[in-house]
């Protein structure tokens, strides 16, 4: 993986930190142009991997980056899988049936429900894969070399101890997509044990990683231990804290770290595009001669 | 190790069941829905005891607490039911339909010295808590008015039809949304005593309201504005928010940021004359595990250490439920004014 990812949640109003700012990155990026715009600027910026959301609007900027092939020759994304909300909402409105039913493509649900009611008998895991598909869809002809599960779900699974659809989601994503998966999560810990167990050794996990310890559950000394003493790789995300920590001070921090493959960050202008990625090439590379000395 | 059964695997059924299963000092030790389909995927995918019938459960798990997350108008039955079985209680929001039933359920638990507690998941969020410690310590002086507002994208099509389309199930915006904020003025500022006017409208629904707009009148004799609509699709996902005026100052908060503005040096430590912003990132305590938000596992480890005896029953007990419930049954027949 690189070392530096792109993320969209500048695109999406998703801000952490203040809904202000998230109604002023969606009047900012009302058009798909503006995220386009935006995404080359990173590509200037030496950044190839773009980490996003399988969010409706995603399609059509894909539109865009299969038609401009020449543009994004060396353009990857990395899907993160499902968006959330769209599932939340469908839940919230049409229940759990009606959710599947909307959301899988063809007879497929209809022909496993008999008057809302389940057979015994029937396969879940195919549905997750007929789900992952048609997330997948709308990145037809572009590199997708990790795939994500979002981290509403895989924590979900997690607490609920549905550890087999993990290593399901895992070993689909190699044999359908020839991909390697990955997983957000809130719990890197405890995931990385569960999947330790389940016999996946070194997998791509996307977590909270600041010098803040925001979002690091169980605490930092308990996830700094875990990147000192497993085997993982890591992609640090908010290691800005949302804002609590300085940029270089945070990016220092997550830069002397072992194990943290790649660092995803999201930004709307071209200057914080800049600074940030210089940032990070410039501890990325202190970091390494200090190991060598 | 506290022992504990969840009655309604939905949405919040399955959020609260994960937090329990990554629980260091919980052993869930039953799960019990309607639908075949839910107690089907648990069956096969999850290590948890399923049953279709929850007294059932109950008998045969002996659980110390039993988490309720199902309808609201299930609510009275099944809390009483619980509560006469002798277990400590986690009951979903809002609390009771008909506000009479909450008030003696809050006594009977009350009586039976069992935990109880409410899933007002606001009072858990840093932000918030924040605001709480500073109108406590009486850092904006005398309070003016407040403005409570929620808004979101729950009903955004004419289309609807399961139980939050349904009044007689607890369905709509009063119910669902608006609870969370009239439980968070109670909290924060004084109980409402009284509504001086209230507009329930329907905008895609047609069996429920869809927006709520009301004056209110405090114990406190603070009087305020309510502001909620769930039909309101520019917002990503639902968003409270509360604006307090006070003689020293003025505090913005939401669920994200506090903006706190005081009129000179006279305020509360860590604070200065004019605006301070103060985020979520820095007034939240973490959790041994995350889902959703911090609050969500602060409010059941909450739970869980006044089962243990770690904490008290200060926060969402039975009785505050009430008194929002009462609340929503004052702006309902306000309403019909």
């Amino acid at each position: 993986m690189e070392r530096i990812i792109f993320g969209d949640n500048q695109f999406f109003a998703v801000n952490h930190i203040s809904d202000e700012k998230s109604r002023a990155q969606s009047i900012r990026f009302k058009e798909d142009k503006a995220i386009i715009q935006t995404l080359e600027l990173a590509m200037d910026n030496g950044i190839e991997t773009f980490m996003c959301t399988t969010h409706d609007r995603i399609e059509r900027i894909c539109d865009h980056i299969r038609t401009n092939p020449s543009r994004f020759n060396n353009f990857k994304i990395y899907p993160c899988m499902p968006y959330a909300h769209k599932y939340a909402n469908a839940v919230t409105e049409l229940g759990y049936a009606g959710t599947l039913k909307h959301f899988v493509p063809g007879n497929f649900v209809s022909s496993i429900f008999k008057g809302g009611i389940a057979f015994l008998s029937k396969d879940y895991l195919s549905i997750m894969e007929l789900l992952v598909d048609s997330e997948m869809k709308m990145f037809k002809g572009i590199d997708t070399p990790v795939i994500f599960l979002q981290n509403v779900i895989t924590d979900l699974l997690l607490g609920l101890g549905m550890y087999d659809i993990l290593a399901a989601f895992h070993a689909y994503i190699k044999k359908k997509y020839n991909a390697e998966a990955g997983f957000i999560t809130m719990n890197l810990p405890k995931l990385l044990q569960v999947l330790e167990k389940r016999g996946i050794t070194n997998p791509i996990i996307c977590t909270s990683i600041n010098k803040a310890g925001f979002r690091m559950s169980g605490g930092i000394k308990l996830y700094e231990e875990t990147l000192r003493t497993k085997k993982v790789r890591v992609i640090a995300m908010q290691v800005l804290a949302g804002g609590a920590i300085g940029p270089r001070e945070a990016i220092e921090y997550v830069c002397n770290l072992p194990n943290i493959e790649s660092i995803l960050f999201g930004a709307s202008s071209a200057e914080n595009i800049r600074q940030t990625a210089a940032l990070i090439k410039e501890k990325s590379m202190s970091s390494k001669m200090q190991s060598v000395l | 190790m506290v022992k504990v059964a969840l009655i309604g695997a939905g949405k919040m059924g399955i959020s609260h069941l994960a937090i329990l299963g990554a629980h260091p000092n919980v052993d869930v030790v039953g799960i019990s829905d309607t639908s075949k389909m839910v107690l089907d995927v648990f069956e096969k995918y999850s290590s948890f005891p399923c049953f279709a019938n929850y007294e059932e459960m109950i008998k045969v798990t002996e659980p110390d607490a039993v988490f309720v997350a199902v309808p609201t108008k299930y609510h009275a039955t099944m809390v009483r039911r619980v509560l006469d079985c002798g277990k400590h209680v986690f009951a979903e929001k809002p609390f009771c339909l008909n506000s009479e039933d909450g008030k003696e359920l809050a006594l009977l638990a009350r009586n039976k010295k069992l935990v109880n507690q409410v899933g007002y998941h606001n009072k858990f969020i840093g932000t918030f808590r924040e605001v709480k410690r500073i109108l406590d310590g009486e850092g904006l002086g005398k309070i003016v008015h407040f403005t409570g507002e929620s808004y979101g994208p729950i009903v955004i099509r004419e289309k609807q039809d399961n139980w939050r389309s349904n009044p007689e199930e607890g369905g709509g915006c009063l119910m669902d949304y608006a609870s969370h904020v009239i439980d968070l003025i109670n909290y924060l500022l004084g109980t409402i005593s009284k509504v001086k006017g209230a507009m329930l409208e329907s905008i895609y629904s047609k069996n429920v309201d869809d927006a709520v707009f009301c004056m209110l009148e405090l114990s406190t004799n603070i009087t305020g504005v309510l502001s909620v609509n769930w039909s309101d699709e520019t917002y990503r996902k639902m968003s409270t928010s509360i604006t307090i005026l006070g003689k020293k100052g003025k505090i913005i908060c939401d669920a994200n940021e506090l903006k706190i503005y005081f009129k000179s040096n006279d305020c509360p430590q860590g604070y200065s004359k004019g605006w301070n912003i103060r985020n979520v990132t820095d007034l939240t305590d973490s959790v041994d595990f995350y889902l959703r938000g911090e609050e969500y596992s602060a409010q059941i480890d909450h739970f869980i250490n006044t089962i243990q005896g770690r904490s008290t029953n200060s926060i969402n007990d039975f009785y505050s439920a009430w008194q929002t419930d009462h609340a929503i049954a004052m702006i309902k027949q306000s309403s019909l004014q």
